[in-house]
């Protein structure tokens, strides 16, 4: 076979199941683009910034757990990739993020459009690739997809100078489709004494992190969290590991966990932690979280056992295989007088919901919108106020539901993020919770929302703040209040009917339930705008770098 | 509440003290292209872990590369030696102590 190193790409890209690509064009990968035009199979989203396709690329991966790609030219548009693929870095998720870059022998010569984004990809994606030849491709491109699926997956940059597209390259075969690569094997002997060490604890505490989502082993862990009688706490990253509404589950930890829920993690004498990473949001300051406890460390990625919190027994493992080695090694126990405890911190400490029956309230509007849906929905958020109340009170039953930016915090993922879940999951209602300082930060892909005619529901809480720093400077900076309130108002329903998007107030409305029901049970995509209260604030709070004992609100 | 909370403050920790005398030579076989050496001593530069001496030179067909890294050892080695096993292009890691001879003649090159 001969062809052009650009319709090898798109050739590989097929073979692996892409059926739909977020982009934006440019100079030096316009023969990508050329190669795409004859593809029948992928399905070519414009998108308004490169930004939005990385979040979209984001979005398709993490309902699918499969890796998705985006495009960008060189330059700018590699850089304002950059964003979007430290975010999937530091959550774990695979993307393939293909750049052109300007010919190889203009390369280092400050070319139009040039930088270096293999330089500056390196400490942001799990491997990345500067590829010198068409013939490279054959072997880069599924290195690539096999890189960002096997053990903790990650994002891969591919960057593809203009001629290597261009040259032509001779092949018998293509390569193989890739799969991941076997999780790394490991002992029984530190199965049998993690079973030993849940049978003799009294006070044991079951933390669940991302990596419980992307191994795709809620229900293992669920089913051990039964079998052992074991409160089950969730990372930001993990909600929905266990349903919230389950009797062990105990709600998220950390920062903005419920009282109970740090209150319970104090006492225990056992802290069995799947697939997580000691975040400092997550356990507050190091040397007081669980000072109590033994640990248990399982996490496929060696480098993170020991790397926060010392443990006593760690397992470098796939969770999913750990904890089905586990499982038949678990001794049935009823636990009664832990969980009775338990019990009784969550009836004196629970998570406080003040407004939660009013829907002109952060809270109360969370559960008006989760009373609208089913668990079908995919709910995703931005980052600030929002996504805390969000985290705190959606009531998240199932993996894959809730996407949204734990470690890299990336204001404007929430929507881009949603579209491409819309994308991925069609026939499901994509509900992104954003704030008004989210949202402008890649609001432009409302025209790609509206352009695919994606089911995408913004709620927009608009306090006209950024107001987890307006928080933070009325608690921790004597309220001197500096850049973190909008001092003019932006009529975001203009804007949203602008880009050819739906909009709704409920402001005006005198029954907003209805007019929430009617709007999220509305295919297509749209803007609901609600008003919030800038001194809400989010309670309670553990204050940055101190333990989670020290909660606030 | 935000009443009676103006006077927290933010904790911030401060920063570990690493210094370490003892040295430590890494033997790193890595693939042979231009970036690897890029990947390495990025890994130890973004952790401000000072890498005192490095020497590579291509092995056999050229296919891999053999790195030997001189490191002054600090609590942080073990967790640094698994990021760098972590990397796509190094294929293993060996830990020797400081007196390995392979930095032991190229004294009298920096006189």
């Amino acid at each position: 076979m001969q062809m052009t190193g650009a319709d090898l790409i798109v050739k590989l890209l097929e073979r692996q199941g892409i059926s739909t690509i977020a982009g934006v064009p440019g100079g030096a990968a316009l023969p990508m683009y050329d190669a795409l035009s004859k593809s029948e199979q992928i399905h070519h989203v414009l998108c308004r910034h490169e930004q939005g396709a990385g979040f979209i690329a984001q979005g398709m991966a993490r309902v699918s757990g499969r890796p998705e790609v985006c495009l960008a030219s060189s330059g700018p548009g590699a850089t304002n990739l950059i964003t979007a693929i430290a975010d999937a870095k530091l959550d774990s998720i695979p993307i393939i993020a293909l750049t052109g870059q300007v010919p190889l022998s203009m390369i280092g010569t400050d070319a139009f459009q040039e930088v270096d984004t293999y330089g500056l990809t390196i400490p942001i994606t799990k491997h990345n690739f500067l590829v010198r030849s068409a013939k490279e491709l054959l072997t880069a491109i599924p290195a690539a997809f096999r890189i960002a699926m096997s053990d903790r997956p990650g994002p891969v940059l591919v960057d593809v100078p203009k001629d290597v597209q261009n040259q032509m390259v001779s092949f018998e075969e293509y390569p193989d489709v890739v799969v991941p690569d076997a999780a790394p094997s490991f002992d029984i002997g530190a199965i049998e004494e993690i079973a030993k060490m849940i049978e003799a604890a009294e006070r044991p505490v079951l933390y669940l992190g991302g990596g419980v989502i992307h191994s795709g082993a809620s229900q293992l862990a669920v089913t051990l969290a039964e079998q052992a009688s074991l409160p089950t706490t969730m990372t930001l990253m993990a909600l929905g590991a266990m349903p919230m509404d389950h009797p062990l589950s105990i709600g998220m930890l950390g920062m903005h966990g419920a009282r109970y829920t740090n209150y319970v993690l104090e006492e225990a004498d056992l802290l069995i932690c799947v697939g997580a990473r000691f975040d400092d949001r997550a356990i507050g300051k190091t040397a007081e979280f669980c000072p109590n406890a033994k640990i248990i460390h399982i996490d496929i990625d060696r480098s993170e056992l020991h790397k926060v919190k010392t443990a006593h027994v760690a397992i470098a493992g796939d969770v999913g295989q750990v904890l089905s080695e586990l499982l038949p090694r678990v001794k049935p126990q009823l636990r009664k007088r832990w969980l009775s405890h338990v019990e009784s911190l969550k009836g004196r400490f629970p998570l406080a919901m003040p407004g939660v029956d009013n829907p002109r309230s952060p809270y109360g509007l969370i559960h008006a919108v989760a009373n609208c849906l089913d668990d079908s929905a995919i709910i995703t958020s931005d980052v600030g106020q929002h996504q805390m109340w969000v985290a705190q009170a959606y009531p998240f039953r199932r993996a894959r539901q809730w996407l949204n930016s734990g470690g890299l915090g990336t204001m404007g993922f929430g929507f881009p993020a949603a579209i491409g879940a819309a994308l991925a999951e069609p026939e499901r209602t994509v509900v992104c919770f954003s704030g008004d300082g989210s949202l402008k930060m890649n609001i432009q892909e409302m025209a790609t929302a509206a352009q695919e005619n994606a089911n995408v529901k913004i709620v927009l809480f608009n306090n006209q703040s950024l107001g987890l720093v307006h928080q933070q400077q009325n608690l921790f900076y004597g309220k001197r209040i500096m850049a973190s309130r909008y001092e003019r108002p932006t009529d975001f329903l203009k804007i949203a009917e602008g880009f050819g998007m739906r909009a709704v107030d409920l402001d005006p409305a005198p029954n907003p339930r209805a007019v929430l029901a009617e709007a999220l049970n509305t295919p297509g995509p749209c803007l609901i705008h609600a008003t919030i209260d800038p001194n809400e604030f989010v309670y309670p709070m553990v204050p940055p770098g101190a333990a989670n004992s020290e909660m606030i609100g | 509440m935000s009443e009676q909370n103006t006077n927290l403050s933010e904790y911030i920790p401060d920063v570990p003290e690493h210094a370490g005398f003892k040295k430590v030579v890494l033997e790193l076989g890595v693939a042979n292209h231009p970036g690897v050496m890029s990947h390495i001593c990025g890994l130890f530069a973004r952790r401000a872990f000072n890498v005192e001496g490095i020497l590579c030179m291509p092995v056999g067909s050229g296919e891999t590369s053999r790195i030997w890294l001189l490191i002054f050892e600090d609590e942080r080695l073990e967790k640094m030696i698994r990021q760098v096993e972590k990397l796509e292009d190094v294929l293993y890691v060996k830990q020797h102590d400081g007196e390995h001879p392979v930095f032991g003649r190229l004294d009298e090159f920096f006189k």
